[in-house]
């Protein structure tokens, strides 16, 4: 096995297999544990529909993705961290039935070593977050990423629920990630601007646009993905905090009111008079 | 039963976001017969406004270090300082804070989250919450089944309503633990409206050819108040900067008018848009899927209809 210091120089050291899978990060050498948890949404192009009075969403003709944010900056950051230290170790996680299986497979093929799916179906936010509080516990990671927040519940709650359960620090809405004298330094966007942050190992952080450039996975990776570990395992015991009553869908447009290109003013006056916009 | 809204704070002003979350958390207490107190974590010379806003008492902990913000930390301070506060029902706006605070306040308190609520909770049978889901696409009604609550409101999507009335400043006095985050700078646009507070955005999208044509953008913009924002092509690339981005992912909004100007209005770029209250199209191409999400439209040259509707606001700005 590998190790590198901090100071960059890697060497050579033989180790019980009980140590390797944990993070030493600790004891000042490194090999940094990444989980990034990855979530299934419905392509965004996907009609919104519903079933059963309402009450659930209706998966006919569903095409089912990785969420964007988890693929395309989670799980892309982590890989890149990995390309630039390959004794880093990438584990998926995934709240979810057997039917996520595809999409690990899918993630799996973009990068990662192994998978581990908790065998549930997703009860609301809370608790998916003890789920992968639980795992990320026992595994002792030092990083977990999410997506900002997924395109169908969009919560924006799983990583600061993760953050608060091990009682670590939590920053959101990452533009940008670097690993600096072993602290993390992250852009985060915030209202009007950015702000640079950093913090100790281990923290979550949530992933935006901005982070990595999205990536296909490549025929190497798709037949690499099929062999590599994907672990089920039971959930623990959480009791959900709240539960879906409905849904509706808005009331559709009355439709487009076209206005003239050479009277320009006539839509102004509509805007203040009739809309009251302006 | 007592609500408690947390109320932002950015060099000592209170945020537009934040008033929108007291008058909504102030009408949440009057539908239950309850109080209605803020929390403001930091300093600020506002305190006394939001009485304004339907706010009984301000539990504020005056802190220079508190000038920067930890998720943790403000976490921490504020489930110790419900200790005495005794709320139950607990308020964020849902912006790049609430959305670092809510989620760990909620696994503290075993509180039921719902993040982006657009109405008020409908409390006739149990406490169910409309929030935006599918970018926009749908809403859900969410029980929160749990003693604690926490709702985090959409900006934009409930109306700050200003009542005559005086707040009691209360000090609250806790120790502040040390955190583990730094905050190494902090860069804003001065100046500018924020993207996700604008009441108008204008927006550009690869119609407008190169970002040397944005003035026509810019100056409708600075004439309305209004911020501006772009189409994803245009900031992957570099035309505006990336912030400026809205749409699946990029930034979601609901302004009350939203100007799309050369903008084809891809599904993507509807799922952060949707929620504006009147949308408005300018393209040269009739069949733009964007027409179909629209309230106004024109079909026609931006370079030649935005210059003119410049013209046309300002003489009615003028006759006002």
């Amino acid at each position: 096995m590998f190790f590198k210091q901090p100071n960059g120089i890697i060497f050579a050291i033989k180790l019980e297999t009980e140590i390797v899978q944990k993070s030493i990060y600790k004891n000042n050498f490194r090999f940094m544990k990444i989980l990034i948890c990855i979530s299934k949404t419905p392509d965004t192009t996907s009609k919104i529909a519903f079933t059963d009075n309402n009450s659930k969403f209706s998966t006919d003709g569903v095409q089912w993705i990785i969420n964007p944010y988890d693929e395309w900056y989670a799980l892309v950051r982590a890989i890149e961290i990995k390309e630039a230290d390959p004794s880093t170790i990438l584990h998926l996680i995934n709240v979810g039935g057997v039917e996520s299986e595809p999409i690990i497979r899918k993630a799996l093929a973009l990068g990662g070593e192994e998978a581990i799916r908790v065998n549930s179906d997703v009860a609301d936010s809370y608790f998916v977050a003890s789920q992968i509080a639980q795992i990320a516990k026992e595994g002792n990671y030092d990083l977990i990423f999410t997506g900002k927040e997924t395109i169908d519940y969009n919560g924006s709650s799983i990583g600061g629920m993760i953050a608060e359960c091990l009682d670590i620090p939590f920053i959101s809405h990452a533009v940008k990630f670097d690993i600096v004298n072993g602290n993390a330094v992250v852009v985060r966007e915030i209202e009007g601007g950015e702000e640079i942050d950093s913090a100790p190992f281990p923290l979550v952080v949530s992933c935006q646009k901005g982070m990595a450039e999205q990536r296909i996975p490549n025929m190497k990776g798709i037949m690499g993905s099929r062999t590599k570990p994907l672990k089920v395992v039971e959930p623990v015991e959480i009791s959900a905090l709240t539960s879906v009553v409905s849904f509706d869908l808005p009331p559709a447009k009355a439709g487009v009111k076209l206005i003239s290109a050479d009277h320009p003013e006539e839509l102004v006056r509509l805007l203040n008079e009739e809309a009251k916009a302006i | 039963m007592s609500v408690l809204i947390f109320i932002d704070i950015a060099e000592g002003k209170i945020k537009k976001a934040s008033y929108e979350a007291a008058s909504y958390g102030a009408a949440i207490a009057q539908q239950l017969g309850a109080s209605a107190n803020a929390i403001v974590l930091g300093k600020s010379d506002e305190l006394l406004s939001l009485g304004n806003y339907g706010i009984s008492k301000v539990y504020n902990l005056s802190n220079e270090s508190l000038h920067h913000f930890d998720a943790q930390v403000f976490t921490k301070l504020i489930a110790d300082a419900n200790e005495t506060i005794g709320a139950d029902i607990f308020v964020f706006s849902n912006t790049t804070t609430g959305k670092s605070i809510a989620p760990r306040l909620s696994v503290r308190l075993k509180a039921g989250l719902v993040s982006g609520a657009v109405a008020l909770p409908d409390t006739s049978n149990g406490f169910v919450v409309k929030k935006s889901v599918f970018s926009g696409k749908a809403f859900a009604h969410i029980a929160i089944n749990s003693a604690n609550k926490i709702i985090a409101l959409n900006p934009n999507s409930f109306s700050v309503v200003k009542t005559e009335g005086v707040a009691e400043i209360i000090d609250l006095n806790l120790s502040i633990p040390a955190g583990k985050v730094a905050v190494q700078s902090v860069n804003k646009i001065i100046g500018d409206v924020p993207l996700s507070e604008a009441d108008i955005v204008v927006s550009g999208g690869r119609g407008l050819k190169g970002p040397e044509n944005w003035g026509i953008v810019t100056d409708l913009a600075k004439l309305l108040g209004a911020a501006t924002a772009c189409s994803r092509p245009v900031s992957d690339i570099h035309w505006r900067p990336h912030h400026e981005h809205v749409g699946q992912t990029g930034l979601a909004i609901a302004p009350n008018l939203y100007i799309a100007i050369g903008i084809s209005g891809a599904i993507q770029h509807l799922a952060g848009v949707n929620r504006s209250k009147t949308i408005v199209v300018i393209n040269k191409d009739p069949e733009a899927p964007f027409f179909k999400a629209a309230d106004y439209g024109i079909v026609g040259d931006a370079f030649e209809v935005v210059p003119k509707m410049i013209d046309a606001i300002k003489k009615l700005k003028e006759s006002v």
